[in-house]
């Protein structure tokens, strides 16, 4: 089989190639400059995962200079639709040449990135995505685990719905309920993979004793939940969970409340990830919870700065007078890894020593120790994912009618510090 | 019992449509000119109201006093500047243009707003319920009906009682012999798209209101006023708000069979409304 290290080596570049494996000197000291591509959904729906790329950016540019590193980060927009970020992501590769990609901010950006840079032998770090979405929604029979092969290029940090399931059962747990949960499941990929009967949040949740009811999936941008509203009333369901977009989100909780149907706990992902969207509820949004992934409150330091978690948030904050959100922490973390590879890599430019080099990863980020050996994970992923702490959080609304996400559960990783414990809605 | 709920709250959404697809009922009545770029108008007028909102501290209500007569200016200008170049036999120029302008709004809101999920806030009124026997009614939902009939109501008088309504009615009919008369269909055309945005700017806070949006949200609810003007009848608009109700009830009775079929159910009515009769049930001239 053909690779791009057998090509590099016989093709017009050997004598490059050949010349920078000869010293023990990195290459990027021998004034090659590494190249690295970086796609995110800057505009379209998902622009708000995005909204720390400059800030980081800047940091990392700063930071590089600091370092004597010679790279070039090339940023592409993906629109927040996947055949652009696949566009874009060959534009980077074969028209500028990049050396290393990264890439971030749900299966609609990760996935289709990854795809393209598997196939194109370039090395590709990935996350903001859980990691059976990003691994087995990019198999070729995602329904025949048999037929799952690992990556050689692309590599994939954050958590799993095993995680979500814990962090969520967890929660319930330190309430007094009737353990009867509503499922609010729309027809995407992940309403379609959290709602999926098998291998689903169902399962899991069945597992610690909590019986879920799911009306079916509805389709996104919906203006009535009526019929989900009598269903999860006529069961009696006392917790509310989900993946659910914020619009959708705000029109349930309402009608909800309209009619009268008032859960103990509305625990659900997407929808309350970003303060700004939870602030649109008003008083309703008040203890409601979801999983978090980063906080100001995490125990963690970066590799690049050497600020902790709460640092990094109010520079953020300074910088562009906003709050902080979940995704900064890990938009800050890939230029950690970045960095760390590029510096470690004997030769950053050589595509197979990079896939090497990220695969012995060790390193302490801002998000936590970002190392591949596999640990919670299945073997089929264990050479290409490493999984990333999970957590607990209520959003506490304060007396100026602002937000503060604060973690109520640690079972999952009791290194991370809570600020309190769940409390009911009603 | 849940049935009669559940038709009941599918007539209450029915009215949401309805006050979508008025702005779009008027315009294509009129004009026969579909404006693909009607959502994003109608997102642009809920930043417009929410920005009176946040800046100057009013109520949702008198923003809109004050946003209605900026969209109607906004509307006059686009149709004078930009859409009267299209209209004319072809029916493909004002689809492109108005297609490219939903993409230039959504962009353009993006870069002045971010992708931030933004709503307009209604205080207590948003959860407030009646109950009518064992059914319970929201207060915003009944409101939003209420506001439907009204709006219809109002496009009707000016239809049919006024001036302008005649020369609305003779320019739809026939251009031509209407500018014989000394009507020029180019001013007529611009203050219908007006009065297409003030209705818009009305659907826009109803928008904001019940639920987020963000400046990629328009074209969702596009596909439905759509659909109310066509099950309607062209040109029809107390047809345009049965249209609504008939595709809110048909969504919410989709989705008490299963959610899955709450959207698909809604289409499903507007193909077999179209099979039956396919100029909708009330097109303009009788029949």
């Amino acid at each position: 089989m053909i690779n791009r290290r057998k090509l590099l080596k016989t093709g017009a570049a050997a004598g490059f190639a050949v010349s920078a494996g000869g010293l023990a000197m990195p290459a990027l000291a021998q004034g090659t400059r590494v190249k690295i591509g970086y796609v995110s959904p800057q505009s379209g729906p998902l622009a708000g995962f995005a909204e720390s790329d400059a800030f980081a950016l800047e940091m990392f540019k700063r930071v590089a200079a600091e370092k004597g590193m010679d790279v070039e980060v090339l940023v592409k927009d993906s629109q927040s639709n996947p055949n652009r970020a696949a566009d874009v992501a060959q534009e980077l590769i074969i028209d500028d040449g990049v050396h290393l990609m990264l890439v971030a901010s749900t299966p609609e950006t990760t996935n289709p990135v990854t795809t393209v840079c598997e196939n194109e032998f370039i090395p590709c770090i990935s996350t903001m995505a859980p990691w059976q979405p990003w691994f087995i929604g990019q198999q070729g029979n995602p329904g025949d685990p048999a037929s799952w092969r690992p990556f050689d290029y692309a590599f994939h940090y954050f958590w799993g719905l095993e995680d979500v399931i814990a962090v969520f059962t967890n929660m319930w747990d330190q309430l007094d309920t009737n353990k009867k949960v509503a499922g609010l499941f729309p027809n995407d990929a992940d309403g379609n993979a959290w709602g999926d009967p098998q291998n689903g949040v169902a399962p899991g949740f069945a597992a610690d004793g909590y019986e879920t009811v799911d009306p079916g999936r509805y389709q996104n941008l919906t203006d009535d939940f009526s019929a989900q509203i009598n269903a999860f009333k006529q069961a009696d369901c006392e917790i509310v969970t989900g993946v659910v977009i914020p619009p959708d989100f705000t029109t349930f909780r309402n009608q909800a409340l309209q009619q009268g149907f008032s859960p103990k706990a509305i625990t659900v992902a997407k929808a309350i990830l970003f303060p700004q969207s939870v602030e649109t509820l008003g008083e309703s949004g008040h203890n409601l919870s979801s999983e978090v992934w980063w906080s100001k409150n995490h125990p963690f330091t970066s590799s690049l700065t050497g600020q902790g978690c709460e640092a990094l948030a109010a520079d953020f904050t300074k910088a562009t007078g906003r709050p902080w959100t979940q995704p900064i922490g890990y938009i800050h973390s890939l230029f950690e890894m970045a960095a760390d590879v590029i510096q470690r890599a004997e030769d950053p430019t050589d595509p197979d020593l990079m896939a090497e080099t990220i695969a012995a990863t060790d390193l302490q980020t801002i998000v936590g120790r970002i190392v591949f050996n596999g640990e919670g994970l299945p073997p089929f992923a264990a050479t290409n994912v490493c999984k990333t702490p999970l957590v607990g959080g209520q959003w506490r609304r304060q007396d100026d009618g602002s937000f503060e996400l604060l973690v109520v559960d640690n079972k999952t990783a009791p290194d991370i510090p809570t600020q309190g414990s769940m409390e009911p809605l009603s | 019992m849940i049935w009669v709920d559940t038709v009941v709250q599918g007539i209450l959404l029915g009215g949401l449509y309805a006050l979508f697809a008025a702005g779009l009922s008027l315009v294509f009545g009129i004009m026969r000119v579909v404006n693909l770029a009607h959502g994003d108008l109608i997102v642009m007028a809920a930043y417009l109201i929410l920005v009176l909102v946040t800046a100057l501290n009013l109520s949702p209500l008198i923003a809109l006093l004050l946003a209605a007569p900026l969209m109607f200016a906004v509307g006059w200008l686009l149709q004078q500047l930009v859409l009267n170049r299209t209209v004319g036999e072809d029916v493909l120029p004002p689809l492109l243009v108005t297609f490219g302008l939903s993409v230039v709004i959504q962009n353009a809101l993006l870069e002045g707003f971010n992708a931030d999920s933004r709503r307009i806030g209604a205080g207590s009124l948003e959860i407030a319920s009646f109950s009518v026997g064992p059914i319970t009614i929201g207060v915003m939902p009944a409101l939003t009906f209420a506001t439907a009939i009204l709006v219809t109501l109002a496009l009707q008088l000016i239809f049919y009682r006024t001036a302008l309504g005649r020369a609305f009615r003779a320019t739809s009919d026939d251009p031509d012999t209407a500018s014989l008369m000394g009507i020029r269909p180019g001013n007529i055309f611009a203050v219908a798209t007006g009065l297409g945005m003030v209705v818009a700017t009305i659907a826009a806070l109803y928008l904001g209101m019940r639920a987020n949006f963000d400046p990629t949200i328009g074209p969702a609810r596009l596909i439905y006023a759509f659909e109310a003007v066509i099950i309607g009848g062209m040109g029809s608009l107390w047809g345009t708000l049965i249209g609504g109700i008939v595709i809110g009830v048909a969504q919410t009775v989709g989705a008490a069979i299963d959610p899955e079929w709450q959207i698909l159910s809604g289409h499903l009515a507007f193909l077999v409304i179209l099979l039956v009769r396919p100029r909708g049930l009330f097109p303009a001239g009788g029949r």
